[in-house]
């Protein structure tokens, strides 16, 4: 059960091991804070559709489950949305498409797909979370990096002193990929040696 | 006129669906290690990205905007872009099979690529109008083939380069997609806006 849980963590972790939802990471990770918010706003969508899909899995025609599972994904995306339009505008807007387009997040297909039409809904949980709360770290030590690397903050708060050059491109589109780029790189290392 | 031609410039080069709003990625990083497997992979998009941006146009103005069902917006575009590519494999199979030879495998994909999703969103963030949304749909599949078939040149490439051991693999591609979007940058004071 244990084991389940902590997959998602590291092991089998979905941004450094499985390359999976690369949209969200590498786009909205400009900040801490939009990292972050992306993450929460994963895990609910991700925990909610796993366990609807566990709990209807046997009432699930094999044909067209792919088409049912996005349904409940989109509707689950609808549901935060509209809550994050609605109680945090500014995140909202910082996020743009990028919410709408967890719908699309293959993490979230994935998991239903692969572990949650195939489980109870206490096991789909368990992997969900696991998952979800690995998106969110992920998410939110890229972010981190390149606010710190581009703008000299985490959170907002100074962190670097004025010395500090701004490496602006770390907080563009290039940035993303260079510093997602090394992280895996760094990951692979870091397993390489622990073997 | 003008304004459709910078929609083009802008959705091919400036903005570049893969390169600045890292749409379409899970191909981009899948499909570009041959360069065959790119091209097939970027007229599929294309074709489906022109269909895509025309039939949600119509759906988005002609009925969700006029009934007031915009909450469901998100699940009519995934349901319509998901018939779409059923629809369309369907019909290159029964009316040119040596072209579904060659799309054949890259259609189903395309379903879950993000690209074709966000290019509907963004048209709808646009607010376009409806040959605005056609030129940008195509315009975006052909940036979208245009980074792809660029890569998997890079790509075949770099199998013979000295990498070293923990970049190789995803490590490296995404460097060079950096690289790469670093080069595009530079495409940006083509239009001022």
């Amino acid at each position: 059960m244990k084991k389940l849980f902590k997959k998602g963590l590291w092991e089998n972790h979905p941004i450094f091991k499985q390359l999976l939802g690369m949209c969200p990471t590498l786009a909205v990770t400009t900040s801490a804070i939009n990292g972050l918010s992306m993450g929460l706003a994963v895990i609910f969508v991700l925990n909610f559709s796993s366990g609807v899909v566990s709990l209807i899995r046997k009432f699930i025609p094999p044909q067209v489950r792919i088409a049912v599972y996005t349904i409940i994904i989109a509707t689950f995306v609808t549901l935060a949305d509209l809550f994050l339009k609605a109680f945090f505008p500014s995140i909202s807007k910082a996020l743009g498409p990028y919410v709408p387009l967890i719908v699309v997040n293959c993490i979230i297909l994935g998991r239903a797909e692969a572990f949650a039409s195939k489980n109870p809904p206490k096991l789909a949980l368990l992997d969900s979370l696991g998952m979800s709360l690995g998106f969110l770290w992920g998410l939110v030590l890229l972010g981190s990096l390149r606010e710190l690397l581009g703008a000299g903050t985490i959170f907002g708060v100074k962190v670097l002193g004025d010395f500090f050059e701004k490496w602006v491109v770390m907080v563009l589109p290039a940035g993303a990929f260079l510093v997602l780029g090394f992280l895996v790189g760094i990951m692979n290392y870091i397993e390489r040696k622990r073997r | 006129m003008r304004d459709l031609f910078l929609i083009f410039l802008s959705a091919v080069l400036v903005n570049n669906f893969v390169l600045t709003y890292f749409l379409g990625i899970c191909p981009f990083l899948g499909v570009s290690s041959s360069y065959e497997q790119a091209v097939g992979m970027g007229l599929a998009v294309t074709f489906v990205m022109s269909l895509a941006s025309s039939i949600c146009w119509i759906f988005y103005h002609l009925i969700l905007v006029k009934f007031g069902l915009l909450i469901l917006e998100y699940v009519v575009f995934i349901l319509v872009i998901a018939s779409l590519v059923q629809m369309v494999e369907m019909f290159i199979r029964k009316y040119s099979p040596s072209l579904y030879q060659s799309l054949g495998i890259y259609l189903p994909l395309i379903t879950t690529n993000c690209a074709i999703l966000g290019l509907v969103l963004f048209m709808v963030i646009r607010d376009y109008n409806f040959i605005q949304s056609v030129v940008f749909g195509f315009s975006s599949g052909l940036g979208f083939s245009l980074v792809l078939v660029m890569m998997a040149g890079i790509r075949e490439e770099l199998k013979f380069s000295d990498i070293p051991q923990a970049l190789k693999g995803a490590g490296i591609t995404l460097i060079t997609a950096g690289i790469l979007a670093l080069a595009f940058m530079g495409f940006s004071g083509l239009i001022s806006s």
